[in-house]
């Protein structure tokens, strides 16, 4: 079974949620959409207080090439354009509405019918995937018109559907694959057009034997498509180590792109949201949110609007476990810490962690002991103690030597560390800095 | 919301593992070694043990406590205990208790607190109190009692070891299995090679530490000397009888791989370990010492640093040039 | 020949050749130096805090030797009069440098501005900074991790366990900028050392709209603009919802010390007010400042 070759580790799996179907979320009575919920410029409103929104109304327009649009998940009216700290921690501009009553717009597509005809030409379907908002589901929400359209010179020849979900606790996307198959299928075959490419593979760990049950039966008749298992081990979910799994290449360091090894890879959440967006003329408005943790009463993967304040998700989940100690949006090893429950869901939600304070708080850091345990865990091949120290003694320069770019800020080094030490606070600070310095060199030139 | 919530960057979680974790599991590794040496040189091994073990501890918490003024206690993390079973593991187990005193003083003292404690000295401590009283007490330290005198401690009847054997007397040399089973004269912990490779094994379940350092120590070894017995098998003695002897297998398994003073990568590692077997057998061979292991592991922890400058770990996407 | 007249022809043999090695090395090796960079660097401090913009002390007087005039090379940390002394040996004239201390704009205190949240990374502000948001309310002020102690060479800057905020020494504080650049959050600044080590300055650096900041700290400055009204000198100026009282036109009047209603405009070593009636008029007010003044 394929895995990738360097590092990895194997965390608690805690998916207290795999059976759980999927509910839906009751309607938030104030929906807001924070503008920046993709990695890019913000994006512009192209409302005003008091105007009124259906559910689907483009309420956002893309700030730059690299931006998206953001949609309204309600009907109602604006309240105002203010500011809101979402789950970066910055307060940010934000649009919201006052939800009333449950109106969409006429051009969407509500019924169950699964459509398979798809008559669109390539440029038509790019079109419609960046009128309607989708950005990559799996966290990093990358605008995914961009990651369609590849650079000229690298020959595209594999999509990667990433399945993989390695971070503990989550459900969102293989619940996703045991209820919505088809559909999955469907947007795979949209993107392999769009790319003009003949062949996908979707990743999915050998932790979810009945998805890969069901992705096989669906793909045993239509040729192209395979469906791998892979492995069991973090963070086979990342897109480099993904590729390497699934095809064997290695993307180089940065700058290099995932399509410079002939890879695109998609979230299989982002997927669903292209079938949606490109049959049904759906925005993308609505994800599943696994919301979970050991002490939560109802832990559940639920299909919510976006700009539903997690304290709503919490409430249905029975409420915040008196020990819970950390609140976080995504998973417990790249997830971002919230600072409260007002934050509310957007695109890149794909979970909410309520972590019991045992499991939360850090333990006493102590010295390096050089046991090496980081260096074996790495995925990408770096020497994080060596990062961390020269990080906190700033010094740049052997930092850069280090290939502290090539960092994917998985956490691998930090949950191994026997002394308990902040190695990914100090490396994660090292490559901002480092970052900086080389933006300074390249724009001196 | 009621509770105060933590906030800190990715990762939320830990492994669980902590220095106290590996420290205790490399004593359980030790502990096969140990009782393997109270049956074969009996009460004497037992003294000599105990009495390192406590005077470490004894120093290490004293040397925390009035030297260093620090307020936490580092007992705890066990690593004391290791230092005073290696050490006694590599005396004799006939040496006056005050030798194993000094011993224990110039491990901890100047071989791990002098530069900071566990994590920052850059030698073995455990080897540089064993190298101490070899070089003030040469004779004391190798004057090997013989197996089997369960009640004799100071006065124990001495002889002659595999290693001091070979090379003059390569006929009279103890069977493999008396070698492998450890009913042969030497330091008290080193003559069992089963016991020390259940310890190896425990260390390799547990992932404690990983096969690099000792089977490239063991297989350099094996191949260096194999060569020169294939050459002279007159003068030389075969590789199996060179594994078994000596403190090759206690060194390799726990004293070359201590994590402070080997290498951080795989393969900084195996060249670390080429490093040891090949100045081992280099003084084994050629050298005045009988046993050229603690010097062979001290020599290359000092070139430990340089090493990790050397050898990075193969990097992700960057293809060999 | 006897072995010990061996020995000394053998020592002193090596003794003559080594010693001819030796002074011939020292004399085609010899390297040139000014010495005045020696003298200057005997007056430095040789704290090698960089505050000079010079990579350390040596680098510093090498500078004050090589350049034609003294513009732009200064030692923050020097007196006036050893400036005055570096000048005598370069033959350059020096400029009269305004002496500089750095001040902390924040006063969100434990009791000011709650903590709501517990911060459990590493110790740094640096890190804790990448985290945006805080353990509190305010986005902009002191994160509390002592980066600012650790950056001082000086001992003059110490984290004052009460209030979870820096506070500097004025009398150790040589104003070289080391603590005001280790703030990831900029809240440290180099003012003016006016006579009396008296300034007067916005202790809070919250460029949130007023309710905002209210809520997150009673003490911010909520961007009223009563202190811009209340300068009779266009000292102070308000943008983004925050005021800034620039220095080199502040007179120290204090007029907008006693407008502010938040109490986040500091006065710091002035003599304790006379004991005035809560209503004291405003006009006895002024005559009080204006007496100070001069």
């Amino acid at each position: 079974m394929n895995t990738f070759t360097i590092g990895g580790v194997h965390p608690q799996a805690n998916k207290l949620t795999e059976d759980r179907k999927t509910e839906t979320a009751p309607l938030p009575v104030q929906a807001v959409f924070p503008l920046s919920q993709h990695i890019g410029a913000p994006a512009v409103p192209c409302v005003q207080k008091g105007d009124r929104v259906l559910v689907g109304t483009k309420i956002a327009e893309p700030g730059g090439f690299m931006s998206a649009c953001i949609h309204s998940s309600v009907s109602g009216k604006v309240a105002k354009i203010d500011t809101i700290v979402d789950a970066s921690g910055l307060r940010k501009p934000a649009v919201f509405i006052d939800v009333e009553g449950d109106e969409w717009e006429p051009s969407i597509d509500r019924s169950d019918r699964l459509v398979l005809q798809c008559n669109m030409s390539r440029e038509e379907i790019v079109e419609r995937i960046k009128a309607c908002g989708i950005v990559g589901m799996g966290g990093a929400c990358f605008p995914t018109h961009v990651k369609l359209c590849p650079p000229k010179d690298c020959a595209i020849d594999t999509l990667i559907v990433n399945a993989v979900e390695c971070e503990p606790y989550l459900t969102a996307d293989h619940r996703l694959m045991l209820e919505c198959p088809d559909q999955i299928i469907i947007g795979i075959k949209i993107i392999l057009k769009v790319l003009g490419i003949d062949r996908a593979v979707i990743g999915i760990e050998e932790n979810k034997p009945d998805a890969i049950a069901v992705m096989r039966s669906k793909t045993s008749m239509v040729s192209g498509i395979e469906v791998m298992p892979l492995r069991m081990k973090y963070p086979q979910g990342g897109e480099k180590q993904l590729i390497e799994a699934v095809t064997g290449r290695q993307v180089p360091p940065p700058p290099a792109l995932p399509a410079n090894v002939g890879c695109v890879v998609q979230n299989v959440g982002t997927v669903y949201a292209i079938y949606e967006a490109v049959m049904k003329n759906k925005p993308l408005f609505e994800r599943i949110v696994t919301v979970t943790g050991k002490s939560v009463k109802n832990p559940c993967n639920l299909k919510v609007r976006m700009g539903t304040p997690v304290s709503q998700l919490i409430e249905y989940a029975g409420g915040m476990p008196e020990d819970t100690g950390k609140l976080i949006s995504g998973g417990p090893m790249m997830g971002r810490p919230l600072l409260d429950d007002t934050a509310p869901v957007v695109k890149g939600t794909s979970g909410l962690l309520m972590l019991p304070e045992k499991d939360a708080a850090r333990k006493e850091e102590r010295n390096c002991i050089r046991c090496a345990k980081c260096v074996s865990a790495c995925p990408m091949g770096l020497e994080p103690y060596l990062l961390a120290t020269v990080s906190q003694s700033q010094e740049w320069d052997v930092a850069e030597e280090g290939m502290i770019m090539s960092c994917i800020e998985c956490g691998c080094c930090q949950t191994t560390c026997p002394s308990n030490r902040p190695l990914l606070d100090w490396v994660r600070l090292g490559k901002n800095r480092v970052g900086g310095i080389i933006r300074a060199r390249n724009a001196k030139k | 919301m009621a509770q105060k919530l933590y906030i800190s960057t990715s990762p939320h979680v830990h492994g669980g593992d902590s220095i106290e974790k590996n420290m205790h599991w490399v004593i359980t590794a030790l502990l096969p070694a140990f009782i393997a040496s109270v049956i074969i040189f009996g009460i004497g091994a037992l003294i000599v043990t105990a009495t390192s073990v406590l005077s470490c501890m004894l120093f290490e918490w004293l040397i925390n406590r009035y030297l260093l003024k620090r307020s936490s206690s580092t007992l705890g993390d066990g690593s004391a205990i290791i230092t005073g079973m290696l050490l006694a593991f590599n005396l004799p187990s006939n040496i006056p208790l005050y030798m194993v005193v000094m011993g224990s003083l110039v491990a901890i003292g100047i071989g791990k607190m002098a530069f900071g404690g566990l994590g920052n000295n850059p030698f073995n401590p455990a080897l540089v109190g064993r190298v101490f009283l070899l070089v003030s007490f040469p004779s004391r330290m190798t004057s090997w009692p013989v197996p089997h005198q369960m009640l004799a401690y100071s006065d124990a009847v001495t002889a002659a070891t595999p290693l001091g054997l070979m090379g003059y007397q390569n006929d009279s040399l103890p069977s493999y299995l008396d070698m492998f089973l450890g009913n042969t004269g030497g330091s008290l912990g080193e003559t069992c090679a089963l016991a020390l490779l259940i310890g190896l094994v425990i260390l390799l379940w547990r992932k404690v530490i990983t096969w690099h350092i000792p089977v490239s120590i063991l297989l350099t070894v094996a191949v260096l000397t194999g060569i020169m017995w294939l050459v002279n098998p007159v003068t030389y003695a075969d590789p199996l009888t060179h594994l078994l002897s000596g403190g090759l297998m206690l060194g390799s398994i726990f004293m070359a791989t201590d994590y402070v003073t080997s290498p951080m990568t795989k393969n900084g590692m195996v060249w670390y370990g080429i490093g040891i077997g090949f100045l081992t057998v280099i003084i084994r061979l050629f050298g005045s010492y009988p046993e050229g292991m603690s010097f062979a592991i001290l020599i290359m922890n000092a070139v430990t640093p340089l090493i990790n400058n050397w050898c990075k770990p193969k990097r992700f996407g960057l293809t060999e040039k | 020949m006897s072995p010990i007249l061996t020995a000394i022809l053998v020592l002193g043999i090596t003794g003559l050749v080594l010693g001819i090695v030796l002074f011939v090395i020292a004399r085609k090796f010899k390297v040139e130096e000014d010495p005045r960079v020696g003298q200057i660097a005997e007056l430095l401090p040789g704290a090698n805090c960089g505050g000079c913009g010079f990579p350390g002390c040596s680098a510093f007087a090498e500078a004050c030797v090589k350049r034609d005039s003294m513009e732009g090379v200064k030692c923050s940390v020097c007196k006036s009069e050893v400036m005055q002394q570096i000048a005598a040996i370069t033959g350059h004239a020096v400029e009269a440098g305004v002496e500089k201390i750095a001040v902390v704009r924040c006063s969100g205190s434990c009791e000011n501005r709650p903590r709501l949240r517990a911060y459990d990374g590493a110790g740094s502000c640096a890190v804790a900074a990448m985290m945006n948001g805080g353990t509190t309310g305010c986005f902009f002020g002191c994160l509390g991790c002592g980066d600012c102690v650790s950056a001082c060479k000086f001992d003059a800057i110490h984290m004052n366990p009460e209030t979870g905020l820096p506070e500097v020494d004025q009398e150790k504080c040589t104003a070289c900028g080391a603590c005001a650049k280790a703030c990831p959050r900029g809240i440290i600044e180099l003012r003016n050392r006016n006579k009396l080590d008296r300034r007067v300055y916005v202790s809070c650096v919250n460029r949130d709209k007023g309710p905002v900041a209210k809520k997150a700290c009673n003490a911010a400055c909520i961007g009223c603009g009563k202190c811009v009204k209340a300068c009779p000198f266009e000292a102070i100026t308000l943008e983004n919802n925050l005021a800034y009282i620039d220095f080199e036109k502040c007179r120290l009047c204090r007029k907008c010390v006693d407008e502010c209603p938040q109490h986040t405009i500091m006065a710091v070593n002035f003599p304790p007010k006379r004991v005035q009636a809560e209503q004291a008029e405003v006009q006895e007010t002024t005559e009080s400042n204006t007496s100070q003044e001069q």
